[in-house]
């Protein structure tokens, strides 16, 4: 016995597996490690020899250049550091709202892909193939030069009813503004959710316990929807006025006024990416073998309930992974922007890099933003992936 | 976890590696500090430029391809315009070929960067002389070649005479310029409120403005005048009868190589002092032969060793006149009474004529 323990401690640690693996693993580290900082040193020699330092207190610096669209009160004596903010938000706009009607039109698509309606099942075939088949940058150029630019000029605009003004210098919508009683509103607003929140878990529970599906997403949005009217017809005032987008001068004025830029980057990314996101909800929704369709509607689900309670839940197992892909490539070719000088994050680094001089500490700002923007989605999306995959026992 | 820890390491490492890249040059420099103090005669860095382009055999020279009269490059991927000429004036006074000059095209916002890293060894494109640009970018002006100032172009149409007159409009204008800036110090100062409209080079610049998205575009006059000749039709564009800034124009070399510095600076002043002289290209040989004038001598070569205190050899001064021309014909042939770009001289006329345009003496 006492033999065999011996035996085993005496063998040499370089014929130890475990050790060998822990080792191996050390040591590419370390390589990594010194290669990357050989490769900084070199740039920091490098730059030394240029006479041009690495350092970021630039960004305090008085920018001096004014910025199209911006989401606070930015102007020329704003900082640097205040015109990669303005651009950041920028770039955060562009994503949410190119995200949010990505998915609606994509799973529209990815649905009517499988219609057994002719007509809409050729359509969005063609859609897709047509779409998907082009590329990004060429599309952003047509919407941009081909569409957005070319609507009347400011004198001549078209105005669809719903007070939407449509011209070349933008496209103004009717919009709210916030009155005196916005703030109290908000936190109405917030009461509400809170609410929601609380309407959806008891829902949820209530699911578990008896083995009943109620509709909880709907009761949910109506808790929301219930303490948010209230609040807006309890207040003496109301928290927003509507303003409606008129013609002034040279421009548009009013209400929200949405450049030609950015809606040509909206639809462009938005269009585009729907066409993909389009394919994986038809790949998930055909996923969900047939047997499974068939078994709920012999338990007597309706159509609708079949493809809420049966096939999305298991399609989505199936969605989840390439539509976070999906989002991630919207997000990073939000950067294109710069074809149709839309100032967004990439766009207004340029500049700073091009007014200061200092791309090295540029470039790696937009990186580490993007890096950040994409690894927060994935975490989101991996979170909401492992929630809803399949348990498996 | 561990598997965003390595996307993570991967990702900083690939993005130095990226960094590092982005300055060829200086990799190859760092490689070899050691040795140079030795060689080198003076402080670090001195001669190397002209050495590293001798050894090429060529001259590569960061040039506008979008600017016709300043840089330009037609269908058949010629370059033409007086930045261009004098790139190709540099070339003639180390190679005596006027043609081992290779043009890069780069973009307002990229130019300072590829000149940092010695991607370009002269930057020669209607670049403005500003104190920040003198300094912390790394780089030199060598000589002002195209004095120049911002002006302000609309549609005849609109009936806009003033800047004021753009209060509440949209105004294109190219990124990374000092255009910009300027644009944004003037409207201020004047409180006129405006939205920008900003792109990327000066083709989309001038494509939006075409296409209505603006009221008004805004660049050095030159650059108005130069792009109004190519749009559809110029007559119906106006450019107002203001200057918003000064804009001397010229070309920019790297910081740290002194030798490299006064080689581009005085390629700019032989060009002068020849149409100061009545050199042309057409006359030099004759004049070099028959001139008793000791500065056209010690100009051309004949008497002195002017040429050899710069580096290059004697007849450095005579190539650039006889292969490029001086500074007279190479305004003409590019912004002059016959081209659709004519400018006229105004400040960049020789002294005598009242201009800006003077070169130190020769000896």
């Amino acid at each position: 016995m006492q033999r065999v323990e011996k035996q085993k401690t005496t063998i040499p640690f370089w014929r130890d597996e475990r050790i060998l693996g822990v080792l191996g693993q050390a040591i590419f580290v370390f390589v990594v490690l010194f290669v990357g900082w050989l490769i900084y040193q070199n740039m920091k020699a490098g730059l030394a020899k240029q006479g041009i330092t690495l350092s970021y207190s630039f960004l305090k610096g008085i920018s001096g250049f004014d910025i199209a669209e911006s989401l606070f009160a930015y102007n020329r004596s704003s900082s640097y550091w205040q015109a990669y903010l303005a651009g950041l938000l920028n770039t955060l706009s562009v994503s949410i709202v190119g995200v949010i009607f990505a998915t609606i039109l994509g799973v529209v698509l990815g649905v009517a892909r499988l219609s057994t309606n002719f007509i809409i099942n050729r359509l969005a075939a063609f859609y897709l193939e047509l779409i998907r088949n082009l590329s990004l940058l060429v599309f952003l150029i047509f919407w941009y030069l081909g569409v957005f630019l070319k609507l009347p000029l400011v004198n001549e605009a078209i105005i669809w009813p719903g007070d939407i003004i449509l011209s070349n210098r933008g496209v103004g919508i009717p919009w709210g503004i916030p009155t005196a009683s916005f703030p109290t509103f908000r936190l109405i607003l917030l009461a509400g959710f809170i609410f929601a929140l609380i309407v959806f878990f008891s829902l949820l529970a209530y699911s578990r316990r008896t083995g009943r599906a109620p509709l909880t997403s709907l009761w949910t949005l109506a808790a929301f929807l219930l303490v948010g009217l209230t609040g807006w017809f309890a207040l003496p005032e109301k928290p927003l006025v509507l303003d409606l987008p008129f013609v002034k001068g040279l421009n548009l004025s009013g209400g929200k006024i949405l450049s030609p830029e950015f809606m040509a980057l909206t639809s462009g990314l938005v269009l585009y990416t729907s066409a993909f996101i389009g394919e994986v909800v038809r790949a998930g929704i055909v996923s969900v073998s047939k047997g499974q369709v068939e078994a709920s509607r012999a338990l007597g689900l309706n159509g609708f309930q079949t493809l809420r309670l049966i096939v999305f839940p298991q399609a989505m197992r199936v969605i989840i992974p390439p539509l976070t892909s999906q989002y991630l490539n919207l997000i990073k070719n939000s950067s294109l922007a710069i074809a149709v000088g839309y100032p967004d994050v990439f766009y207004v680094s340029n500049t700073i890099q091009n007014q200061t001089g200092r791309a090295v500490e540029m470039i790696s700002m937009v990186m580490l933003t993007y890096l950040i923007f994409s690894l927060i989605t994935s975490v989101f999306m991996n979170w909401y992936n492992q929630k809803i995959k399949l348990v498996e026992r | 976890m561990r598997k965003t820890f390595w996307l993570v390491s991967l990702l900083v490492v690939v993005s130095l590696v990226l960094a590092a890249c982005g300055s060829p040059a200086a990799t190859e420099e760092a490689a070899a500090p050691a040795a140079e103090p030795e060689a080198a005669a003076g402080p670090a860095g001195f001669g190397s430029t002209l050495a590293t382009v001798k050894e090429r055999g060529s001259l590569i020279c960061g040039a506008n391809s979008q600017v016709p009269g300043f840089g330009f490059v037609d269908a058949d991927g010629n370059f033409s315009g007086i930045d261009v000429d004098y790139c190709r004036a540099l070339a003639a006074a180390i190679f005596g070929d006027a043609a081992k000059v290779e043009f890069r095209p780069v973009t307002a916002a990229e130019r300072f960067t590829a000149l940092q890293s010695g991607e370009i060894d002269v930057l020669s494109r209607n670049t403005t002389w500003s104190l920040a640009r003198d300094t912390e970018l790394g780089g030199n002006f060598t000589s002002t070649t195209f004095y120049d100032g911002q002006g302000m172009m609309v549609p005849v149409d609109s009936g806009i005479t003033s800047l004021e007159g753009l209060e509440g409009g949209t105004i294109c204008v190219q990124t990374g310029t000092t255009t910009e800036l300027n644009l944004a110090d003037v409207m201020a100062s004047l409180g006129i409120s405006y939205t920008p409209a900003v792109f990327e080079d000066a083709d989309s610049t001038f494509g939006a403005y075409a296409e209505s998205r603006c009221d008004a575009v805004t660049t050095d006059k030159s650059g108005l005048v130069s792009r109004r000749a190519v749009l559809a039709d110029p007559a119906a564009h106006v450019i107002l009868d203001v200057t918003m800034s000064k804009e001397p124009l010229g070309p920019m070399v790297r910081h740290g190589d002194d030798q490299w510095f006064d080689i581009a600076q005085w390629t700019v002043f032989a060009m002068i002092a020849a149409e100061e002289y009545g050199i042309t290209s057409a006359n030099v040989d004759e004049v070099k032969s028959s001139a008793t004038n000791p500065e056209i001598l010690r100009l051309l070569g004949v008497e002195g060793d002017m040429g050899l205190k710069l580096g290059l050899s004697n007849d450095w001064a005579y190539n650039i006149i006889k292969l490029v021309g001086n500074y007279e014909e190479v305004y003409n042939r590019s912004l002059g009474p016959d081209t659709p770009t004519y400018i006229p001289r105004g400040l960049n006329s020789l002294y005598t004529d009242g201009g800006l345009l003077y070169a130190p003496p020769v000896r």
